[in-house]
């Protein structure tokens, strides 16, 4: 890339007034690197998005009502409504796409690595009870208190448990998808205890009470004018000021003290080391360390599908984890938390919580393999244009699609047809779990278990009798010139015609090439013609 | 039986089938070239982290002369600074969020990446490369190694009771893709190359 | 070689020139080409639903029109891959593997099977930016993806090219699922929409004249989309312009 491309972004961005001027301070070190050149690293940097439009309310996500399917189509259509908010999103994670594109081309060993990965976590998958009782051997001659929880409620009681014991009045943590898959922060809310997200975005969520809508990025449906909102109504920043830097750096300042006050820091797990009973995180903040490395008392929630064999294997997974999500070589910040500190104590929690069951899922047990990287969710036009939230579940984008179901089968039975199969996912996945085909295979359980609607299973079991039988379907799709008129069965089987809603109908065509070849190609006895057809 | 007990057998029960081994992990040729110390650099630089410049004269700290000279407060822990604040007396982590600049020793450097190793030897106290507003890392040249893979064969990693690989500052996109550094720790981090004494 | 041609159900109603050029291009190359009278479609409408068992008698239609030929081709990317790796709501008889192992999507069919050198009669003196159906390219393998470091190639490319006068441009995201989804651009319509408008805008963009696929369900879509958002971009089947269409 050349240097006038790095820089043009924030030029027009310039040009066409529309980032607050701080952001273009010339000195800035965040903007440029030491050589003057724009910097790509962390979660990247793409083209500010226009103000100049009217400020649009930001579109929320899914509704949820109880066990009852998520609609994620009714929720997608309300983020589309919000054209403001879908082409940052959409171009945003675009972006992040071309970069893993970019760092991926930049190893010649890339698709080998990738193999390697699925390899490591295949055998450590099949071999979890053994590797679990390593880790926690280890963990516990490191001097950690090891605990198990059978699902998020236990994890829940067990954490608050150790908080209650040591007086904790807050809690500082780091971001964990675990966490949110418990419904932890919930939990706490009627415990007393203050839990302060420390991850920009995760605490940008919390603020606004909002999951987050992308594993590596959860705050990145909103815009900046949606944060500035937030923070001046929790924060009491400046509602007008909606520069970037200001709203980052006055969190910065509000959460320093609370770091420093907090009883407790919590940090998720991205890998967990058998061999040694470390916890590494992958952080671009320093949030995780602050947690871990500031209260007295730490404690790591471990999915326990984060196991690794070795230390050495870190070479593998650490090469591919920050290049997939961000297109970056590492992240800022590596951790690996194996002992307590001196006078402090160090907790582990190894979560279940429905993955021992997975692991017999014969279809499914592999996308225990993901390291929750989100490549699948930027490479996805399905989640680029819906937004994370419209998914109405922990985790959303392809992954989620094969995920939730496993955590409740009815209230996620649509989400594996929120995806057009178009496999860029599987393609991404730095551990080459099969994310497309096993979206098929949900389809066809939740269409024998029958999760999926009565009118759409009506729909194929009609469209079935009809075209495994020539005569009928021929009388159905009419006269040779009258194709169009039943279309919108014939094509798509539909009898509310969503197809017009954003589309214009084909052209009839004059005859069906049935009509043409019977009336060109074949004699009259209904024999194929055999003379001047060359 | 209890949760452990029950989460095992499940497992045990549920178990893939097919063999699955372990794979050996190759050795793959270095993707840097051989002059460790530039590509450490050009690699810091892009991941937003800053390199000091060869100085000439006596005085190692010259290029970050300026930030220390502006700090109140300064943790050292190596003996090339006396700073002002001496992290064998801190008592609690907390004590150190007043701390302008601190100043480390590197285990070793990574030149795939631009990333330095810290273990808790090397910072004395953990919390000070989090809470300072910026970090000064000094580096063997010699402590550079090639890439992540061979870091990760290094014997640190196992002994250590705290490792951490940074590469450049904290850094944030999490507001519309604008990229900022200092989100929750530290503002800037500065490597000046030199030997260990 | 007997060739039986398997003309899908959206071609056969709205782009029956589409089968018109199949069957005469393969004509073209002195191949005996049968249309079983009797098919209907390869059952992936259903199956892509998860309604397999809806799906079988369809599939077994399917099987019992196309046994006994060398090959079957097909005009579709989507569809092929749906006879090869999805036709499984019925026992896998060996008739039905052999099938299944037989069918060829017409890409493929000239690129790997005849391996055609050359197209003396096409001609087609336009800007054309190649649409490439996610089963083809993913599912049937027509070309690199985007995604893989691996070296590149692409089939229908490299047919293209043997085409006099064409142009080809590239739109920005390259292989960027337009969004027909087959059931998806029914059940998730608004999603649908959005993903076919940013596709045909992105083509336009790149100075497309001509969008062309292997695929008429995508194009069907695409063309919906650029109708109603105003695009003026015109879809064509590769099938047509290797056949000798001019516009």
């Amino acid at each position: 890339m050349s240097a006038s491309d790095e820089l043009r972004p924030r030029d027009e961005a310039r040009r066409d007034g529309v980032i607050h001027p701080e952001v273009l301070a010339g000195n800035d070190e965040s903007e440029r690197g030491q050589d003057g050149r724009r910097l790509q690293h962390a979660e990247g940097a793409s083209r500010p998005i226009s103000a100049k439009a009217p400020r649009e309310p930001q579109p929320r996500g899914a509704k949820i009502r109880g066990d009852r399917p998520i609609d994620q189509a009714e929720a997608a259509e309300r983020f589309l409504a919000a054209p403001m908010h879908q082409k940052a999103h959409d171009a945003r994670l675009w972006d992040l796409r071309t970069k893993r594109d970019t760092a991926a081309f930049g190893i010649p060993e890339w698709e080998e690595l990738r193999e390697l990965a699925s390899q490591i976590k295949t055998h450590t998958l099949a071999n979890l009870d053994r590797y679990l009782e390593q880790f926690e051997a280890q963990a516990k001659a490191n001097g950690v208190h090891v605990h198990w929880a059978a699902d998020g409620a236990e994890h829940n009681r067990i954490v608050h448990g150790i908080l209650k014991d040591h007086g904790a009045k807050s809690l500082i943590k780091s971001k964990s998808m675990l966490t949110e898959e418990c419904g932890f922060r919930h939990y706490m809310a009627g415990t007393g205890i203050e839990v302060i997200e420390t991850d920009l975005g995760e605490r940008i969520q919390q603020l606004d009470n909002e999951e987050p809508s992308h594993v590596v990025v959860p705050a990145v449906h909103k815009t900046r004018f949606d944060v500035a909102e937030v923070f001046s109504r929790t924060m009491g920043t400046d509602p007008e000021n909606d520069d970037a830097h200001y709203l980052a750096e006055s969190q910065r300042m509000h959460t320093r003290p609370l770091i420093l006050e907090a009883d407790a820091g919590l940090t998720g797990c991205n890998f967990a080391i058998a061999e040694t009973g470390t916890v590494v995180t992958c952080t671009n903040e320093g949030n995780a360390d602050l947690s871990g490395n500031v209260p007295k008392l730490q404690i790591h929630s471990i999915g326990i599908e984060k196991l690794i064999p070795r230390i050495e294997h870190l070479g593998v997974f650490l090469r591919l984890l920050s290049r997939s999500a961000l297109g970056s070589p590492i992240t800022q910040y590596t951790s690996h938390f194996r002992a307590p500190r001196k006078g402090t104590e160090m907790h582990m929690v190894l979560v279940d919580n429905g993955r021992s069951e997975r692991l017999g899922m014969e279809e499914f047990w592999t996308s225990l393999k993901c390291i929750r990287c989100g490549a699948c969710m930027n490479t996805c036009p399905v989640y680029r244009r819906s937004g994370g939230l419209s998914y109405g579940a922990t985790y959303s984008g392809p992954i989620g699609l094969i995920i939730d179901p496993t955590f409740n089968k009815r209230k996620y039975s649509t989400l594996p047809f929120s995806s057009t199969m178009n496999g860029s996912c599987t393609n991404v996945c730095p551990v080459k779990i099969n994310i497309h085909e096993q979206i098929f295979a949900w389809r066809k359980v939740l269409a024998e278990e029958h999760h999926i609607p009565l009118l759409k299973q009506g729909m194929m079991k009609a469209a079935g009798q009809v075209l495994s039988r020539p005569a009928t379907y021929r009388a159905a799709i009419g006269a040779a010139d009258s194709a169009l008129k039943v279309l919108p069965r014939f094509a798509v089987y539909n009898p509310l015609n969503t197809w017009g809603k954003g589309r214009e109908m084909p052209e009839a065509p004059r005859q069906t090439f049935h009509a043409w070849y019977r009336q060109n190609r074949m004699t009259k006895a209904g024999g194929k013609k055999t003379e001047g057809i060359k | 039986m209890s949760v452990r007990e029950d989460t095992l057998a499940r497992i045990r029960r549920n178990r893939p089938a097919g063999a699955h081994p372990l794979p050996e992990v190759p050795l793959f040729a270095p993707l840097v070239g051989d002059d460790h110390v530039a590509e450490f650099g050009e690699r810091l630089k892009r991941m937003g982290g800053r390199l000091a410049e060869a100085t000439s004269g006596d005085d190692l700290f010259a290029s970050v002369r300026e930030r220390l000279d502006g700090a109140t407060v300064i943790a050292s822990a190596v003996p090339e600074f006396a700073g002002n604040r001496d992290l064998a007396a801190v008592a609690r982590p907390q004590d150190l969020a007043d701390v302008d600049v601190a100043i480390v020793r590197a285990v070793f450097g990574v030149a795939e990446t631009g990333s330095v190793l810290f273990t808790q030897a090397e910072l004395q106290v953990n919390a000070v490369a989090y809470l300072a507003q910026h970090l000064v890392v000094l580096l063997d040249p010699a402590d550079i190694l090639v890439n992540i893979q061979a870091a990760y064969r290094r014997p640190d990693f196992a002994r250590a009771d705290y490792a951490v690989l940074h590469t450049g500052p904290s850094a944030t996109a999490d507001i519309e893709g604008v990229l900022i550094h200092g989100a929750q720790g530290v503002r800037s981090l500065t490597v000046i190359l030199t030997p260990r004494t | 070689m007997r060739i039986g041609l398997f003309v899908p159900c959206y071609v056969d109603a709205f782009e029956p020139e589409v089968g018109i050029a199949t069957l005469e291009l393969l004509e073209r190359f002195g191949l005996d080409v049968d249309y079983p009278f009797d098919q209907t479609c390869c059952g992936q409408p259903m199956t892509n639903t998860g309604c397999h068992a809806e799906a079988a008698a369809t599939e077994a239609l399917f099987v019992k029109n196309f046994s006994g030929f060398d090959y079957v081709v097909a005009p579709s990317g989507s569809c092929v891959h749906q006879v090869r790796e999805h036709l499984t709501a019925i026992p896998q008889t060996d008739e039905v593997k052999a099938v299944r192992a037989k069918t060829f999507e017409l890409v493929e069919f000239l690129h790997d099977i005849l391996k055609v050198e050359e197209f003396p009669w096409a001609e087609f003196p336009h800007r054309v930016g190649y649409h490439g159906n996610c089963n083809a390219l993913r599912g049937i393998h027509h070309a690199r993806p985007s995604e893989l470091n691996k070296p590149f190639f692409s089939k229908p490319l490299d047919l293209l090219k043997k085409v006099k006068g064409i142009e080809i441009v590239a739109p920005a995201r390259p292989d960027e699922c337009c969004g027909f989804g087959g059931t998806f651009s029914v059940f998730e319509p608004a999603v649908s929409a959005k993903m076919g408008y940013d596709k045909v805008s992105d083509h336009a963009q790149a100075g497309a004249e001509y969008v062309v696929s292997a695929d008429s369900s995508c194009m069907m879509h695409q063309k919906g989309c650029a109708e109603r958002i105003g695009v003026p971009l015109k879809f064509i089947h590769i099938a047509r312009i290797l056949n000798g269409a001019t516009a």
